[in-house]
């Protein structure tokens, strides 16, 4: 059960990939959960997850009898012809009782406001609003009540836009995977495999990766391009274009960005300073072990902050064990 | 019965690759004297540490390409962050000029002004098309992933839509420099060493097959884009213009073999015949438009 939000820092809103992480999160004291249809309305349209109409009217529930709130993402762009499946999601997730609606393409945005007036709205990573003036654009226009900040600005800069904004809140990524791309404007995964986060809702997805024995080590490629080469006696991660091992100038390096992942928990009180509503864990693909400990111990940070006390910053560092973590753009010196 | 498609107008997209500012100069002589283009964008996308050295020439350059007959259209950087960048884009408002932007932020300034939209904005439906049109969107470059399938949809009946035809596309943007990153320097020192590859760093896998290219804080396709053999598919679904992005081949070459295919004076295996013979940074392919991977060549697919 929550303990009763009375202490209230800021929101914590958890990842839930399925019905059983829903409860999971909710369970380890997510203030917000969110969510999505398991099609391509949502990015995050992989096998095995995701909830059906029945599903999500459950979890909704789930969550609000215990006092924690429900964000509905149908954050891809809609497919040329196909509005009818976006708008579906946005009026099903309605009538399933959403706290918000987490949307990124303008004319979903635009539909939504205009068929449920009344209706929460966030705007998702996914639309990049990376300036004051963009988040402008999307606040004066359709009354959009949060935005969540792209994974690609300094701590500064989040002050600035917090600022800004208002009275439009902004939530931030603090945990988990990290784009090293303006997020919904990256099309490296349909370059090598035609299927992309802004039009399937997909990134490197499972049915292009390969892996192959070679020598003394496992080769990982997708869409036939090699990505990452494991020796043997280290662990094989997830390749990821953007995370990759490539050729450039007679270097092989990991270009883009290291295997990292975002811990940002060291940052969490200057950004609760500079007003952030909202602190996003990613990770809706992740397993429910991972999911209880990651919002627990997030939970416990948030609440020892509330209640003007240090954090423990070491509790975090020992989830991404076996993986190296980063503040990501958040630290100037990351660019 | 349906109507015979109207000419396809060509627009020479803006140079997104940090060129001298002299070989920057004289290309812009060049299109302005001799490319058979309607329409030039120009202005710095990608990185505003490149801006002031535009900025010196640019004056120069679009009164020169306007005495050539072209219609010129200043473009804007694509993932602006700083204030000093939106007030640089601000300021190219006031002074009245056409813009075309590439984010929403400048849409914001432009405030229903009627302007042109490049392929970093999110345009997936004709129904998002509707929302900038309504926006004062007069002309809008699609996205470079888009299939044939969507473009059909969305270019139907406004005479609008212009679709990436030539040029390594543009893939992504990132507040981190790639070309800093991979020379050891830190962004803010980087020296401009994006200067040395004047259509982009060539990345490849670790067993050497070239798969993207890295323009500073942009990552491109290794492979050249050229849609020629959808030219007439795409003058029938109602697209008004082509868009060449410029690489350091002769583009006016580039310009002149799509002004003949949209012409009908030669056909698709002649352009890709005679552009391939050119010193391109890549193979040509058009795997984005027929719905496949972007990185799949023309000659893989039938």
């Amino acid at each position: 059960m929550n303990a009763p939000s009375t202490l209230r820092g800021p929101e914590l809103v958890c990842p839930a990939g399925t019905p059983a992480g829903l409860r999971t999160a909710v369970d380890a004291g997510a203030h917000s959960i969110y969510c999505g249809y398991a099609d391509e309305t949502n990015a995050r349209n992989f096998p095995g997850l995701n909830f059906d109409r029945t599903e999500m009217r459950e979890g909704i529930a789930y969550a609000h009898e215990r006092g924690a709130k429900a964000l509905v993402a149908l954050n891809t762009f809609v497919r040329a012809g196909a509005m009818d499946i976006w708008k579906r999601g946005v009026d099903d997730a309605v009538a399933a009782g959403a706290d918000a609606l987490i949307l990124a393409d303008i004319a979903l945005i635009a539909y939504a406001r205009q068929a449920h007036p009344k209706q929460r709205l966030h705007l998702s990573v996914q639309a990049a609003a990376a300036t004051p003036e963009a988040i402008a654009f999307y606040r004066d226009r359709f009354s959009i009540a949060r935005v969540v900040l792209p994974r690609v600005l300094t701590v500064e800069e989040i002050a600035r836009l917090t600022a800004h904004a208002a009275p439009c809140e902004t939530e931030v990524f603090v945990f988990g995977g990290l784009c090293v791309m303006a997020e919904g404007r990256c099309m490296l995964s349909s370059y090598a495999t035609g299927k992309s986060p802004n039009m399937t809702g997909v990134c490197s997805p499972p049915s292009h990766v390969a892996y192959r024995d070679e020598e003394d080590a496992l080769v990982a490629s997708v869409g036939g391009f090699t990505v990452e080469r494991f020796s043997k006696d280290e662990p094989a991660g997830y390749p990821t274009l953007c995370k990759g091992r490539f050729l450039a100038d007679g270097t092989v390096s990991h270009l883009f960005e290291d295997p990292v992942s975002l811990n940002a928990i060291e940052l969490l009180p200057r950004l609760a300073g500079v007003g952030v509503t909202a602190f996003k864990i990613e990770g809706r693909q992740r397993g429910r072990a991972y999911v209880a400990a990651v919002v627990q111990a997030f939970r416990r940070a948030v609440d020892t902050m509330a209640a003007g006390r240090k954090i423990d910053v070491a509790e975090l560092r020992a989830l991404t064990e076996g993986q190296r973590d980063t503040t990501g753009a958040y630290k100037k010196a990351w660019r | 019965m349906s109507k015979a498609p109207k000419r396809l107008s060509l627009t020479l997209g803006p140079v997104l690759f940090n060129w001298p500012a002299d070989r920057w100069v004289d290309f812009y002589k060049r299109v302005a004297d001799e490319a058979p283009v309607d329409r030039v964008c120009l202005g710095e996308v990608v990185c505003s540490k490149r801006q002031p050295f535009r900025d010196d020439v640019i004056l120069e350059a679009v009164d020169r390409l306007e005495r050539g007959g072209k219609e010129v259209v200043y473009s804007t950087l694509a993932l602006p962050t700083m204030k000093r960048e939106i007030q640089a884009i601000r300021d190219m408002i006031q002074a009245g000029y056409m813009i075309e932007a590439n984010d929403i932020s400048t849409v914001q300034m432009l405030d229903g002004r009627p302007h042109a939209i490049g392929p970093f904005v999110n345009i997936y439906s004709e129904d998002a098309l509707a929302q900038h049109l309504a926006l004062g969107a007069t002309r809008v470059c699609l996205p470079p992933e888009l299939p044939l399938r969507s473009i059909r949809l969305i270019a139907a009946g406004n005479d609008a839509v212009e679709v990436f035809a030539f040029g390594r596309a543009p893939l992504a943007l990132s507040a981190r420099c790639y070309h800093a990153r991979s020379h050891g320097v830190a962004k803010d020192a980087c020296q401009f060493v994006c200067e040395r590859d004047i259509d982009g760093m060539d990345v490849l896998t670790m067993d050497g097959k070239p798969f993207f290219a890295v323009n500073g804080i942009q990552t491109l396709g290794h492979v050249v884009t050229a849609v020629t053999r959808e030219v007439d598919d795409l003058a029938a679904a109602g697209v008004v213009a082509l868009r060449l992005s410029p690489q350091s081949c002769d583009m006016v070459k580039v310009a002149t073999v799509f002004r003949d295919l949209a012409d009908a004076k030669i056909t698709p295996e002649e352009a890709n015949e005679m552009l391939s013979v050119l010193p391109l940074p890549g193979p040509l392919s058009d795997g984005f438009l027929r719905g496949l991977p972007g990185a799949r060549l023309l000659d893989e697919v039938d």
